[in-house]
């Protein structure tokens, strides 16, 4: 029987050079006449690992790794197709502290399974949610869902299940499942993850949704920067429609559902709910004003579901294993689990999915292994462009929908990105600044015209021009940017900015620092 | 990538296969683009006879979107990230590296190699990241960028 070795294909892991890895040891096999199988995983989300090889043994899975191109043939040399010692050998996968530490319920089959292989899917516990929920009436699957403290894992936090009970209850001819898959904050990869690793798994979830609330077209909206996630999740459709998971009947059920991938176009405003849905309109990203909600009146003016990809993610967990169980995780009214993103500069950085409440230090020390350039953290940012930045004297912040507001921030979709000492937060202001005078839509004119004068009033102060004044000028901008703009582009953009000049007050003194 | 010129019959040929998409300008910009290496002048009007809008609505969409462009593509094209966690690793220097490199200016149009700033790849873990000719690059250096 040939030994399988496991090589991921995501493309963070492709990027630096999973692609070779793999040839190489196809090839090398051959020349050494050993009979093996390379199965092209997701990743395991360990992405300072990658590329990281798993060797299947009788005693579980063998990792080795970081793996270059370039030791592969040593690799050989070592018998690892048999799990032999060296130095890249991490021993037994599941047994690495930083696998061990997690507890992983959207992620559970990522990375362990052939992402577009529906029989690893099944074999791993796929199914069992969407199976269940075509014997439920709409109604059950909805209250499960509330009773799960579900919420949406995009950035609002808004409960999924009360949103979906406002769809299930408005009366239409037509019913929508959006998939918000714009993953364009900084800092986060969870969901092109996801995506790439366990396509399948938003699928179900999608068909979940559609059937609690009686829709039956579906859309993915996701971003034209994640080609490889674009191509495997067309793929992965495809695959489904063909197993009856999709199209008239689903799984054999009365219920019909169509699933189609929709592709952005570089617009960071189209991952605000409603300027998605003017994007898959097929006109400009301008965001509407609410009400109607989508949930009443949303694509195409009918009702429609609009989640994040973890949201939906989540869901075939919650219906397979219950309300309860998924409950049972986290913390006040931040339940179940929550897939971090640990990015920038930091030594280990990938996944981290823990039940809420965990703090921001066993985060970032204990999984992330601080900086990936030895220096001491200065700044860490949390929840993507949009988020706070934090200084290092608050570790301890808990990380929750709550604990976080309290302490001035937001979770966001769940972004950690760490900043060494070479950082400046007045730069890191301004430049928020500029990426709103840049994405926003244009429709309010606090975030069309605010942001560029934010940007002009923190050059500035950078420059030491004026600087109380200038300062005093910049908070209260700030404040008509909050209560003035319709979403969260020009709403939140004032919290790294503040958070900033709150947290590092040293680098808005103009010309004097450093 | 090559592309080939311009044609308002083949522009057609790619038009007609998305008759019944509802919602359908982004959509056939995007796939004239995909078609063409960029969207000609001439696609404007064509789009919107085709769908039965206006030419304004059809041009409103092709000027919002940073993905869309209006002039051929270079043969060659260096996008780089420039958001927070590539920053946080020195996408700034990286980039300063590049143009001295090149010689050449980010988000500058160029006919043989583009220099462009680009705001999240989902590579945030192994960043600076880079996308050259549709390559994603990981831990990304002047060296391996301009390869």
């Amino acid at each position: 029987m040939s030994t399988i070795i496991y090589v991921p294909n995501d493309s963070a892991a492709i990027s630096i050079g999973a692609d070779q890895v793999a040839a190489l040891i196809a090839q090398e096999a051959v020349k050494r006449s050993l009979d093996i199988e390379i199965i092209r995983n997701g990743t395991r989300g360990a992405l300072w690992l990658e590329t990281l090889v798993e060797v299947v043994t009788p005693q579980g899975r063998i990792a080795y790794g970081p793996v270059q191109p370039e030791d592969v043939s040593s690799l050989f040399d070592a018998d690892f197709v048999h799990g032999g010692a060296h130095r890249l050998a991490l021993g037994l996968t599941d047994q690495i502290a930083w696998f061990a530490g997690q507890d992983r319920v959207t992620y559970k089959r990522v990375g362990l399974i052939d992402p577009l292989s529906l029989k690893d899917y099944e074999s791993h516990g796929g199914l069992v949610g969407l199976r269940k929920a075509i014997t439920q009436s709409g109604s059950d699957i909805v209250a499960e869902v509330t009773a799960s403290g579900l919420r949406g894992r995009g950035g609002a936090g808004f409960p999924a299940g009360i949103k979906w009970k406002t769809v299930l209850d408005a009366p239409a001819d037509q019913k929508y499942v959006c998939c918000n898959a714009d993953e364009g904050d900084s800092g986060t990869f969870a969901d092109r993850i996801l995506i790439e690793a366990d396509p399948f798994t938003l699928i179900e979830g999608m068909a979940i949704a559609a059937v609690a609330v009686g829709a039956t077209q579906g859309f993915v909206y996701l971003r034209s920067e994640y080609p490889t996630a674009i191509r495997r999740l067309r793929d992965a459709i495809s695959i489904a429609q063909s197993a009856g998971l999709l199209g008239s009947s689903v799984l054999g059920s009365k219920h019909a559902f169509n699933l189609e991938v929709r592709v952005g176009a570089g617009s960071y405003v189209c991952g605000e709910e409603t300027a998605m849905l003017e994007s898959l309109e097929g006109k400009r990203g301008v965001i509407r004003s609410k009400p109607p909600l989508p949930a009443i009146a949303g694509l195409f003016g009918k009702p429609t579901i609009i989640n994040n990809v973890l949201t939906l993610a989540s869901v075939p967990a919650v219906i397979a294993d219950g309300a309860a169980a998924y409950a049972a995780r986290g913390t006040g009214r931040s339940l179940g689990t929550q897939v971090f993103q640990l990015a920038g500069n930091i030594a280990r950085g990938g996944i981290i999915e823990t039940a809420f409440g965990i703090t921001l230090e066993t985060l970032v020390n204990t999984f992330g292994g601080g900086t990936l350039s030895g220096k001491p953290l200065r700044a860490i940012q949390i929840g993507g462009p949009l988020g706070a930045y934090f200084n290092s004297s608050q570790l301890g912040v808990s990380m929750d929908y709550e604990s976080l507001a309290a302490a001035g921030g937001m979770l966001g979709h769940g972004g950690v990105v760490l900043f060494d000492d070479s950082v400046d937060l007045a730069q890191q202001a301004k430049f928020a600044m500029e990426f709103c005078a840049l994405e926003s839509c244009g429709k309010c004119t606090p975030c069309r015209l605010g942001s560029t004068r934010g940007a002009e009033t923190i050059e500035k102060i950078i420059s030491g021009v004026d600087v109380p004044a200038n300062k005093l000028l910049l908070l209260d901008l700030c404040e008509v940017m909050t209560d003035g703009s319709l979403c969260a582009m020009g709403g939140l953009t004032p919290l790294p900015v503040k958070s900033a000049m709150n947290n590092f007050p040293e680098d808005f003194t103009g010309g004097a620092k450093k | 990538m090559t592309y080939p010129s311009w044609s308002i019959e083949e522009a057609t040929r790619v038009l007609s296969a998305l008759k019944n998409v509802q919602g359908p300008v982004l959509i056939a910009l995007q796939a004239v683009q995909e078609r063409f290496g960029y969207v000609h002048e001439d696609a404007v009007a064509l789009i919107a006879e085709t769908f039965n809008v206006s030419r304004a609505d059809v041009h409103g969409v092709l000027t919002y979107y940073h993905d869309l462009r209006t002039s051929p593509a270079p043969a060659r094209c260096i996008q780089i990230c420039v958001a927070e966690a590539c920053q946080a690793v020195g996408s700034r220097e990286l980039v300063a590296a590049v143009e001295k490199k090149l010689g050449k200016k980010i988000d500058e149009t160029h006919t043989d190699v583009e220099i462009k700033s680009a705001y999240c790849f989902g590579n945030c873990a192994l960043s600076p990241a880079a996308m050259v000719n549709g390559e994603l690059v990981g831990r990304a250096t002047v060296e391996k960028v301009t390869a």
